[in-house]
């Protein structure tokens, strides 16, 4: 998702720069598993300018990460940017988690506390820069006081302030009392990017060396003195609520220790999570199933396909569509993606205390003051005492960016005495996660000499912004939904883009790395290959003669070609595709190269990206997110699919929602471009290439033209025509 | 009902009451207290949880305890005493393979026990002993790359 073309840039954060001390909570990165809760920090005798930068007298230099790290290497980045402007010693750094507190720590482009669609960066670029440029101008004004000069005569470097014409020096842990008493500026002045001595390095990530000896916690790794396991169960079809329950057999299991039934959930609460298993399938439940249990995939697709036939909410026009759709010769297709699982390998958990009045919470969540609130209501107390935990988290994808888990185990809590964990097993996992809603676009376009004269784009699918991010949703149209839809980056004179809000019944949808873009890329680009060849002209060299006047795409198309070694001599069922988009602020090309085999299996051969994002902060960092992103995308395309049968989700496991493994992987190889423009957003950008690149590929390599995901293998067998 | 049973883990003899049906997994986690080691499906399809029983990879979110006494068991607490596991864990650091890191205790125990016994593995090896362990955030081109390193710096 990206949400930045419509939600205000109302920063939020520029109060929390200038004010004094923060008290705040949080868990050192280095906790030892069974210490995940460490004493609150106490910044007096520490400079502590904002938010984000304490420094105490040793020169120690902690930052608080205001997003979280769930493996696209935030941490560092963050890191990165602040000490940056700080110019701070790399090696005192020390990162802590922040706490729930949406004014500090919102997410400007989002305005709440959140970690998602490829904004880290982009939402705390200037805030970040800002404050680490502040804190160094205290420091400086600190040190020019005690000498008697002029601040501009001093320069800063790895913690440490210089006068260069006395030879005088002061480190920044000697300065911090005094600069605690020092005005920040109103405009700090920050680096000409040229001068940069962190960003745009590769730096080792922070948060990985603890994640090779078993040290790292995960909120699922959240150790409570006393605390018990549980394991839940909630009705296999939406929204249906708990009947009767026998649970004779489960308390007999040794190491069960109470049986929570809620009125659409039940829990097993035990000595550990086997006794919480083995009790959970010794209940004998019945459900009341209630309506949905007549939902199934059929009827969602057969309403899907009624409602893209509508006429939708226009999100964008240009030039004069019917004149354009009356030029040339008129192409029509439409494109369908199902719904998908996030499957994060760190199953769903949360680890609550509730007591009269508090209740404290471990996890490892993407929205930290969303899950706080809504904790608080569902333990009937105030927000202020809910205290939430901040653990990293393994694998976020978007499903963390609900509370439903914590907000369960809250439940589950209160009916018990003491400290529980409650983890999901994969199964509850899979058959009730918030899934990426099905959609299907509709595109007419006309060829006229060659190049695309009229293009009409129909979305239809669900608005998870509406629920999400309700202000965010204006006049029914979804920023997500139509992302990289209105911005297609070719230059075509009559544009016409409609958005229809559909919702599937009872299926709750929600965002999955990539959601909107994901969605109009695979479609734009699978239909801009069919147009290319009806024009009867190379995909790459089709996409080449519309972007005359967009040289950043000119740029990374050119580049992935060459590198692809695109039009150059392959076997027989083996074929290159490409996908450009313009998603999360980031400009980036890529190539498939994929073989068919005679059954209709794909063999991935190669894959390559070129990725113009701005200044890299990170360029280590950015290869791997799109390495790992084209794994994630190749996988939904590969396998993904969630069916509801009988309101049920038919799938469980990972037998049965299959994941990409290492044996299948392609060679991969990622080109990061040079650039001085601002960082675009890359967490996501992976995930939206992949499948396109590999549908054009398989239809390079057959010839048959795929509109749906995941591939049908049987459509690929030898013989079969487009 | 329960039995004290007693485990070799990471060298040292612990002593545990537990089920015999019990699986290793909940034992390291649960009741030891040990979190490295990682649950991911409980059903052997994702290798998160995979430990060393005798140097052997194996799943312990499907292991009895019962079936493991007088064998040593060694986790990713300990694995880096170990050559081959030592050498995994500095090329996991240096080819930067971890993102998420989830499901990288499981990927390290299997390809310090690949190493163990195949000292220079080739892209098959690893393909063998390795596609057992799934890993969500895709960093299965730097764990080739990295065990390729492990394997005193050998490229095959």
């Amino acid at each position: 998702m990206n949400a930045h073309h419509n939600v205000s840039r109302r920063t939020l954060l520029t109060g929390g720069l200038a004010t004094g001390f923060l008290l705040a909570f949080h868990l050192p990165l280095r906790a030892a598993p069974n210490e995940p809760v460490q004493p609150p920090d106490v910044t007096d005798g520490k400079f502590a300018p904002n938010a984000f930068i304490r420094i105490d007298a040793d020169g120690g230099t902690t930052l608080v990460m205001p997003q979280v790290e769930m493996g696209q290497g935030i941490y560092t980045a963050v890191s990165m940017i602040l000490a940056e402007e700080l110019d701070a010693d790399w090696s005192k750094v020390q990162l802590l988690h922040a706490p729930a507190n949406e004014k500090l720590y919102g997410n400007p482009i989002f305005i709440i506390q959140a970690t998602g669609g490829s904004t880290s960066v982009r939402a705390f670029w200037k805030p970040l820069r800002d404050a680490g440029a502040s804190a160094r101008a205290m420091l400086v004004q600190a040190a020019a006081a005690q000498w008697g000069v002029e601040p501009a005569s001093c320069t800063t470097s790895k913690g440490v302030v210089t006068h260069k014409a006395s030879g005088r020096t002061l480190a920044y842990g000697a300065l911090a009392a005094a600069a605690s008493g020092q005005t920040p500026p109103k405009t700090p002045a920050l680096k000409d990017p040229k001068d940069f001595v962190y960003i745009g390095q590769p730096f080792k990530r922070l948060d990985t060396p603890d994640k090779v000896n078993g040290k790292a916690v995960y909120g699922i790794d959240a150790i409570v003195p006393g605390m018990k396991f549980a394991t839940l169960a909630q009705c296999p079809v939406f929204g249906g609520k708990v009947g009767k329950v026998d649970d004779r057999a489960a308390k007999k299991i040794p190491g069960v220790r109470q049986i929570v039934v809620l009125d659409d959930l039940v829990a097993v609460v035990g000595d550990h999570m086997w006794a919480a298993k083995k009790g959970l399938d010794a209940l004998d439940i019945e459900w009341n199933e209630g309506p949905n249990a007549k939902i199934n995939s059929k009827a969602i697709w057969d309403d899907l396909r009624a409602a893209s036939a509508k006429d939708g909410v226009v999100a964008r026009s240009t030039g004069d569509i019917a004149k354009g759709l009356a030029s040339g010769e008129k192409f029509e297709a439409s494109f369908e993606l199902p719904f998908l699982a996030h499957a994060t390998m760190e199953p769903l958990n949360a680890t609550v205390h509730c007591k009269p009045d508090s209740c404290e919470i471990w996890t490892g969540t993407q929205i930290m003051a969303r899950v706080q609130s809504e904790a608080a209501k569902a333990a009937g107390l105030p927000v202020e005492k809910v205290t939430v935990n901040q653990h990293l988290l393994g694998g976020g994808f978007g499903r963390k960016l609900e509370p439903d888990m914590v907000v369960a185990a809250v439940r589950i809590a209160k009916q018990v005495d003491g400290p529980v964990k409650v983890v999901w097993t994969r199964e509850e996992d899979i058959q009730h996660d918030v899934y990426r809603p099905v959609y299907r676009d509709t595109i007419a376009a006309t060829l006229a000499d060659g190049k695309i004269a009229g293009w009409k784009y129909k979305i239809a699918g669900a608005a998870i912004i509406a629920r999400w991010l309700p202000p965010a949703f204006q006049k029914g149209i979804d920023i997500d939904a139509i992302d990289s839809a209105t911005d297609v980056p070719y230059e075509i004179p009559n544009v016409h883009v409609e958005y229809v809000r559909a919702e599937p019944p009872a299926i709750p949808t929600g965002f999955w790395r990539g959601v909107g873009p994901n969605n109009n890329v695979f479609a734009v680009e699978c239909f801009i290959d069919e147009l290319a060849r009806k024009a009867g002209k190379d995909p790459v060299a089709f996409r080449r003669g519309m972007l005359a006047n967009q040289p950043r795409f000119l740029s990374v198309l050119n580049l992935a070609a060459e590198k692809a070694n695109w039009g150059q001599p392959l076997p027989a069922r083996v074929g290159r595709g490409v996908c450009l988009q313009p998603s999360f602020g980031s400009f980036i090309a890529t190539v498939v190269e994929a073989e068919v085999d005679e059954q209709g299996e794909i063999n991935l051969r190669r894959a390559t990206s070129v990725v113009d994002t701005g200044i890299a902060v990170n360029p280590d960092t950015i290869v791997a997110q799109v390495e790992g992103g084209l794994i994630f995308g190749l996988t939904a395309a590969l396998y993904g699919e969630i069916t509801i049968e009988k309101g049920r989700v038919q799938q469980s496991n990972f037998n049965d929602y299959r994941m990409l493994r290492i044996n299948q992987t392609p060679k991969i190889e990622v080109h990061v471009v040079k650039s001085g423009e601002a960082p675009g957003g890359i967490g996501e950008t992976g995930t939206t290439a992949g499948p396109p690149a590999l549908r054009n590929a398989i239809y390079a390599a057959t010839g048959v033209a795929l509109r749906r995901l995941p591939i049908d293998r049987k459509l690929l067998a030898a013989g079969k025509k487009a | 009902m329960h039995m004290a049973t007693v485990l070799t883990i990471n060298g040292e003899a612990k002593s545990f009451d537990a089920p015999p049906d019990m699986p290793l997994l909940w034992v390291l986690r649960d009741v030891l207290g040990m979190t490295g080691t990682k649950f991911g499906c409980g059903i052997a399809q994702c290798g998160a949880c995979t430990v060393h029983v005798d140097g052997k990879a194996v799943r312990s979110c499907v292991l009895p305890v019962g079936a493991v006494a007088n064998r040593a068991i060694t986790t990713i607490e300990h694995v880096g005493s170990t050559p081959a596991g030592a050498k995994v864990q500095k090329a996991w650091l240096e080819a930067e393979v971890i993102q998420c890191g989830y499901c990288q205790s499981g990927q390290i125990m299997a390809a310090a026990a690949l190493l163990a016994t195949t000292p220079n593995p080739d892209d098959s090896d690893i393909d063998a002993a390795m596609a057992g362990n799934i890993c969500r955030c895709g960093t299965y081109v730097r764990i080739r790359e990295a065990i390729k390193h492990a394997a005193n710096g050998k490229q095959s």
